[in-house]
């Protein structure tokens, strides 16, 4: 097996010198259209659907190179510029095509320039279309540092860069207070995963003398176990934040308030998945790490728990996709934090669920589209009649994230619950109750969205999108329903020179040899068959149940973690702000007014001198020319 | 010759000078008085220069008429201007830039 410290990224030639126009397009492209200003409302969209897709146009030809090459010879360091030099650290700016990154510039740009695409359709008559337009270019572009990115400092850059576009496109809708709240959320949520990642580039600095990723692997094994799992955890610290991983997920479900094309990209597809992209990427920390390793596992675990509890209980579809988003995101982490055995899970379901995720995303983004913005499910029923694209390629992805066999999530899930049941029986099975739950609130999303009576608002007349919109909603089907069977054979041995193990199963063929596979077909269909039972077989009540059991309420409540953190942590910043604040108002002004009024007091003793009589300040010279002389006369005798 | 004499008659004339400047409100008898004073000063400079033999105090009356001259130049130029804008060289009328 090749490991990571074997595999020396060459120095880039031939068409790889031109791989900084991955990023410049899209950055050029938001820069051109947030100066522009109202110049560019006319055809500002059209170019910022261009820049990703000339990236991903790019990413393809990179992509075709690096499978030509032997695999030794599958990374390329394409040095930009020399950012930082001081002292004995060194920091360049250089781009890292490895087979990781370029998996990932594939999804970025591809999955990104469908988006872009649709939201030609969904942004249309919005006045801020061309802003829009720019912050998800930015986006885009401060991704594409993250991923390319062979130095934890500039990804660092990245990953700020990304939290910037998340927070202006969340509360892109800025008047609402709701969307502007959730942004400022999500940015100050982010903080505190920020700070993992910073405590973990000093700990770098420190120990290493520099933060680059090959530095960094070749070091980690020399210093101490304290050291190397503190940066453990410090980056799944950074990656709970980014990818709204317990106990740092409250945001993700606010993050909702932005507009749809928003939660597809940015928050199911790319942005979130980056926490998983930083563990795989730092698998030679935790190879070091084991403490750190299995804390990695135990969030994933935890988190796909938790989402899908939250996905059970809303009637928000946003929402319900959102949990989702944070389940699955916690497979994710439960396979990163499995070790190589994982990371190919890892990646595999990363990449299936960019594809169904967006799938039902932007399917979601039709149906609010279709029924004037409506996010409330019960207000939907029997759209499967009327929006019939939407309807086929939502299923296909709710096919792929329940895991039926042959699509696509089939093969990564299962992949990555036989790798648990493995390695950590315990996690294993609670992984695979997950898969249950998974079935249970989606099939209940598809029963209360598109089947039983019609529950539509008055005035409500729901439409087929146009073709703009269903257009990359059928590109994006067809990845959930096929990207799985392509890539089941091959990931694996494409990502062994990042550190992943090979899997042994690797055929476009489902798995049946092992007794789990069926054990997760069943209880997916007993998930799919209480949701049936509950939801499909009686009518769905208008207005939500009131009298419902504690667990939904719970998840309704985001299971009272905001509640927590606003009166546990927030309470006390309060309190301790409004002490100073009554500080502040009653000491330091009160002795502030006072020291003003002495000094207006002695002015108005002094003023009195001055009367404006000539003769008055004749005598006082008088005086002070008899002190003088008495002075000098007494000192005289003296 | 008394020198004391001399002495004397300064002190009589720098009293008329101050008592002058203290008790009168026209803007040139004030102005009158401090030249008073100023030759009183002048008086026992030379005077005491004579005593002594030495020609300092000779020289310090010099540049006490000098400094007298510029001051008679700007003072009086500022007595004709407000006399001008006032009809009046009364100095207690001239109590506006009291503070």
């Amino acid at each position: 097996m090749l490991t990571l410290e074997t595999l020396v990224p060459t120095v880039a030639s031939g068409s790889f010198v031109w791989a900084w126009l991955l990023i410049a397009l899209p950055l050029g492209s938001a820069a051109l259209l947030l100066v522009a200003g109202k110049a560019a409302n006319a055809w500002g969209h059209w170019l910022a659907v261009l820049a990703p897709l000339a990236s991903f146009a790019l990413a393809l030809v990179y992509f075709i190179d690096l499978l030509g090459r032997p695999t030794a010879e599958r990374s390329v360091r394409d040095q930009v510029y020399s950012w930082i030099t001081t002292g004995g650290w060194d920091f360049s700016l250089a781009l890292q095509l490895d087979p990781l990154s370029l998996l990932f510039l594939l999804l970025v740009t591809g999955v990104g320039s469908l988006i872009h695409i649709y939201s030609l359709g969904y942004m249309a008559h919005d006045p801020n279309r061309r802003r829009f337009f720019a912050y998800l270019n930015l986006f885009i572009a401060a991704m594409l540092i993250l991923v390319l990115a062979d130095d934890y400092l500039v990804l660092f850059v990245g990953w700020e860069g990304v939290g910037l576009a998340s927070y202006l496109l969340i509360s892109f809708w800025q008047e609402r207070p709701s969307a502007a709240a959730a942004g400022k959320k999500a940015f100050i949520v982010n903080r505190v995963g920020d700070l993992g990642l910073l405590l973990a580039i000093f700990t770098c600095l420190a120990m290493f003398g520099s933060t680059k990723f090959t530095v960094v692997n070749a070091g980690v094994g020399q210093v101490s176990s304290g050291w190397a799992a503190f940066l453990g955890f410090m980056l799944l610290l950074a990656a709970c934040g980014k990818s709204a991983q317990v106990p740092l997920q409250t945001w993700l479900l606010d993050a909702m308030e932005g507009p749809t094309p928003v939660s597809a990209l940015i928050h199911a597809a790319t942005m979130v998945t980056a926490g998983v992209y930083l563990v795989v990427r730092s698998g030679a920390v935790y190879a070091q790490a084991p403490s750190a390793q299995l804390a990695v596992a135990i969030v994933g675990t935890v988190t796909l728990l938790v989402g899908a509890w939250i996905g059970c209980a809303k009637d928000d579809i946003k929402k319900v996709l959102a949990g989702s988003t944070m389940s699955q995101i916690g497979y994710m982490m439960l396979a990163a934090g499995i070790g190589p055995a994982g990371y190919a899970f890892a990646i595999f379901h990363l990449l299936t669920h960019g594809f169904f995720k967006a799938n039902m995303f932007l399917g979601a983004g039709s149906i609010m589209h279709a029924t004037d913005g409506d996010v409330d499910m019960r207000h939907y029923g029997g759209l499967a009649k009327v929006m019939r694209i939407t309807f086929v390629t939502f299923a296909a992805g709710y096919l792929a994230i329940i895991g039926l066999p042959f699509f696509s999530g089939a093969y990564s899930k299962d992949h990555i619950i036989e790798a648990a049941w493995e390695q950590q029986p315990v996690l294993g099975a609670l992984a695979l109750l997950g898969a249950g739950v998974t079935a249970f609130y989606m099939t209940r999303l598809m029963l209360m969205t598109f089947f039983g009576h019609k529950r539509w608002r008055e005035g409500v007349k729901p439409h087929e999108s146009p073709a703009v919109m269903w257009g990359p909603l059928v590109l994006l089907a067809l990845g959930s329903a096929g990207l799985g069977m392509v890539l089941n054979g091959w990931i694996g041995r494409w990502l062994e020179p990042i550190g992943a193990e090979a899997p042994a199963h690797a055929s476009w063929l489902p798995d049946f040899s092992n007794w789990l596979s069926f054990a997760v077909l069943g209880v997916v269909a007993v998930g799919v068959v209480i949701a049936w039972l509950v939801f499909g077989r009686r009518p769905v009540p208008d207005q939500p149940p009131q009298q419902v059991s504690p667990l939904t309420t719970i998840g309704r409540h985001d299971l009272y973690v905001d509640q927590a953190y606003v009166s546990g942590i927030a309470g006390g910043t309060y309190a301790l702000g409004n002490g100073l604040a009554r500080f502040d108002d009653r000491g330091l002004d009160k002795a502030v007014d006072g020291l003003g009024l002495g000094a207006q007091g002695a002015g108005w003793l002094a003023r009195r001198w001055q009367n404006g009589y000539v003769r008055s300040y004749g005598l006082t010279m008088l005086i002070g020319l008899l002190a003088v002389g008495v002075v000098l006369i007494l000192t005289q005798l003296v | 010759m008394n020198p004391d004499l001399y002495l004397v008659l300064a002190a009589i004339l720098f009293t008329v000078g101050l008592v002058g400047f203290i008790i009168r409100r026209n803007a040139l008898i004030l102005f009158m008085s401090t030249e008073l004073m100023l030759n009183a000063a002048n008086l026992v400079l030379v005077s005491s220069s004579w005593v002594q033999g030495k020609l300092d105090g000779q020289v310090a009356a010099f540049f006490v008429m000098v400094v007298a001259a510029a001051e008679v130049v700007v003072g009086l130029s500022l007595i004709v201007t407000i006399f001008r804008a006032r009809r009046s060289t009364s100095v207690d009328s001239e109590s506006l830039l009291k503070g």
